[in-house]
């Protein structure tokens, strides 16, 4: 079966015709099987997500593959990178296999997961990164996200043998001596809420070393949420200096929030690396733009409700990104000039499976190609409410914002996995609700 | 500034959260009713005003502070009003009942004020948010809860910066023009933030006087100036007069093991208020604690127990002061 997507403009370019056939793109044909008018839609390839939170096993409360994939989809994604900090944590071959499968079975995005570097998440030992890799997930990235490796000898080993695996280390960066007790970012907004600072020497001092370890170790790093002006310069320095292979990402609420978010005591606003002030968000965006940050990565992280309605120390870091991604970075890069929608496809699709070595994801929108695909409308503006979000958690830190574009159909390997912005199944459409386990 | 004001205008006050928000006219209103308490209590035999009658003031303290509760609590027994206190090692607090849900249920049960003490920073200012969004039309005339912020982590303590300006005006006579040094560890004191605001508010020129390890990092746009000399604030010169007050604040020991100062020994020599400079002071300086003073480390027990130092007098007019907020929360002008 033939479909033609016609009149949509990939890249945001010149209107066109995309043929698909057998999960592949390929040249136009005179009799589709099905047509689908695709005009004013801009078409990206599929989204790649090096950065997502899909809490299974362990936190089923906040999401679940099965929903977090659902969100995935309708955020524009193809395939998200699952970090390993669920309970247990997935530092053995069974615990990604079982990641893999679920995301095999649900099959709305693919469902990458990320082993852990140490065991349990510990940083003392190295886990069977070897094993992982050779499990039926596949494992080419590993990380302790959520902690830091902070031992910089086991920082050392950890590059040093994930590079006989062709696999990249992605290191959450943050010295734990520096932010003993830390709440939001350490400047005026903190003194003056008395939030405990948090230092971001804290980041800055972990990728200076880390980029030196995988200078001298010949390795590759990849740093996330990154989020700082600082960490950016360094790591165009590390870059223009040494022969090192470096690759950062930055989340969306990086690009968009600023630490003044904390001044009503939210902790929908808490997150690791915190907000930071505007002059960062600011410097990140240029850095986005001009190729010092690789990628964009959600960070997205469901928690219930009963961790985030709470006074703000007590409550876990991190907020929903999946849905809301691909519009924040439209807000910040696109409509503000410095990226068009090639640019888009560069750092939310090409560059992510770059880094993590998707031969299928992240491709040119030409025959031959996997079609893996995001039909955008670029005028179809909607507001967030976290409730109507189809992850199980709600803790969206734009609630009642507007956001500019809306995802409209995405495609996985030539299969409509949302189609008029409602998820498609195997057994037919279903609602963000019907998810719900 | 009026004296003849006890709260007769309204001061669209809903909660005392913080005293960075508080308005120069709020806040004079504030210490004016504090006077005001204090004469209409002077020469009464029973000290009991009628001003709360049938209303619910529940203090809520997570945290051990027997000063601030007993003064709130005395504030509202002197104006009529059911006191309740809850304490977290009294409460199902302990029993890991959240935050959102104890206040509901102290908002359900009928108080019409929360007074309250959290270690967490925002703490009241959540439980504000909360009880505003719930609305309780079922409760009180006008179906709000009003919150006192009685001290949130490293935040505010408004009320405490309110009875220094009190004592402050009682033993200066104004607080507008007059130069306070606020000494110590601002970096850890709610103390030293709500009276940074409030003093500034109110006209007061404020030098913080600290080493930089004790300074949070965003000090620098407070209405504040900043010094790391105390002998050099002390005597003051051309630009920088010599203070009308200081304010010596609390330096916990554990401090030390943050690796915050070298010893308590350094730290008593570099920024204690000792006898050879509280002598410097000019004859009118007025030294004020806010308790309880670690004596020989920040304050000599000289200087503590001098005519100059006013933490007797700060604890009375706490008592004022608080009158005060909960008469503006509770009785507002229908009362008056």
């Amino acid at each position: 079966m033939t479909i033609k997507i016609s009149g949509v403009r990939p890249y945001g370019e010149d209107p066109a015709d995309l043929f698909v056939r057998d999960g592949v793109l390929v040249e136009p044909v005179d009799d589709p099987d099905e047509t689908v008018d695709a005009g004013g839609l801009i078409a990206l390839p599929g989204l790649v997500d090096l950065h997502t939170h899909l809490r299974e096993p362990g936190g089923e409360e906040a999401e679940t593959v099965d929903t977090g994939s659902a969100a995935a989809a309708l955020g524009g994604y193809t395939a998200v990178f699952a970090m390993p900090n669920t309970d247990p944590v997935a530092d053995s071959p069974v615990v990604v296999e079982h990641v893999w499968r679920r995301g095999r079975e649900v099959g709305l995005v693919d469902v990458h997961p990320v082993g852990a570097v140490t065991v349990g998440l510990e940083g003392g030992k190295l886990a069977e990164m070897g094993m992982m890799a050779a499990s039926p997930a596949r494992v080419r990235m590993f990380s302790d996200d959520g902690r830091c490796v902070n031992d910089p000898l086991v920082m050392r080993r950890a590059l040093e043998y994930a590079r006989a695996l062709g696999a990249v280390v992605a290191q959450h960066a943050e010295d734990h001596r520096l932010t003993v007790g830390a709440q939001a970012h350490d400047g005026p907004v903190a003194a003056r809420l008395g939030l405990a600072g948090w230092d971001p020497t804290a980041e800055e001092s972990i990728i200076a070393r880390d980029a030196m370890l995988a200078a001298t170790t010949g390795a590759r790093l990849h740093v996330c949420h990154l989020s700082t002006a600082r960490s950016a310069e360094i790591l165009r320095w590390a870059r223009e200096t040494y022969d090192v292979r470096v690759s950062a990402e930055v989340t969306p609420h990086h690009l968009l929030l600023t630490d003044t978010a904390a001044e009503d005591y939210d902790p929908v606003h808490k997150v690791n690396p915190p907000l930071r002030p505007s002059a960062d968000t600011a410097a990140l965006r240029r850095a986005l733009a001009d190729g010092t940050l690789d990628c964009v990565a959600t960070d997205h992280a469901p928690h219930p409700v009963e961790a985030k309605d709470c006074e703000w120390p007590a409550a876990r870091p991190g907020m929903l990104g999946l849905q809301t991604a691909l519009p924040v970075v439209v807000t910040t890069m696109v409509a503000t000039g410095l990226l068009d929608w090639r640019g888009v496809a560069r750092v939310c699709s090409e560059a992510p499976a770059r880094i993590a070595g998707l031969a299928d994801q992240g491709r040119p929108l030409t025959a031959g190609e996997p079609a893996n695909l995001v039909l955008v409308d670029p005028d179809a503006a909607w507001t967030v409410r976290g409730a109507a979000l189809a992850s199980l958690a709600d803790n969206t830190p734009y609630e009642g914002m507007e956001m500019p574009v809306s995802v409209v159909h995405t495609m996985l390997r030539g299969r409509w996995t949302v189609r008029d912005g409602k998820v498609q199944t195997d057994d037919g459409t279903r609602s963000a609700a019907e998810l719900a386990p | 500034m009026t004296t003849s004001t006890t709260g007769t205008q309204p001061l669209g006050l809903r909660h005392l959260l913080s005293t960075e928000h508080l308005r120069r006219e709020q806040a004079e209103a504030l210490l004016d009713t504090a006077a005001g308490m204090e004469q209409a209590l002077t020469g009464r035999a029973v000290r009991k005003l009628p001003t709360l009658r049938g209303r619910t003031v529940v203090t809520l303290f997570y945290e051990n502070s027997t000063r601030t509760r007993v003064s709130f609590e005395v504030a509202g027994k002197w104006m009529s009003a059911d006191t309740i206190n809850v304490s977290a090692s009294a409460s199902s607090v302990s029993k890991g009942e959240s935050l959102r849900d104890t206040a509901a249920t102290l908002g359900a049960a009928g108080a019409d004020c929360l007074i309250v003490r959290h270690p967490a920073s925002g703490a009241p200012h959540r439980i504000a948010a909360w009880l505003d969004r719930v609305g309780h039309s079922h409760l009180g005339a006008e179906g709000h809860v009003a919150v006192v912020n009685a001290g949130d982590g490293t935040h505010e303590h408004p009320t405490q910066a309110l009875l220094d300006a009190a004592t402050l005006r009682r033993r200066l006579g104004r607080v507008d023009g007059t130069h306070v040094a606020i000494v110590g560890d601002i970096l850890h004191s709610r103390v030293a933030r709500s009276n940074a605001h409030l003093l500034a508010t109110l006209g007061a020129r404020v030098t913080l006087v600290s080493p930089p390890t004790l300074l949070p990092v965003g000090v620098g746009e407070w209405p504040v100036e900043v010094s790391h000399d105390l002998d050099a604030t002390l005597a003051g010169d051309s630009s920088h007069p010599a203070p009308d007050a200081v304010m010596m604040l609390r330096v916990q020991a554990e401090r030390m093991h943050g690796a915050f100062f070298p010893s308590a020994r350094e730290y008593a020599v570099r920024f204690g208020l000792s006898q050879v400079r509280a002598d410097r002071l000019p004859d009118h300086a007025v030294v004020l604690h806010p308790g309880p003073a670690v004596r020989g480390m920040e304050i000599a027990s000289s200087v503590a127990d001098s005519s100059r130092a006013a933490i007797a007098e700060q604890v009375t007019a706490g008592v004022h002061v608080r009158m005060a907020v909960l008469y503006h929360l509770l009785a507002g002008e229908d009362v008056a």
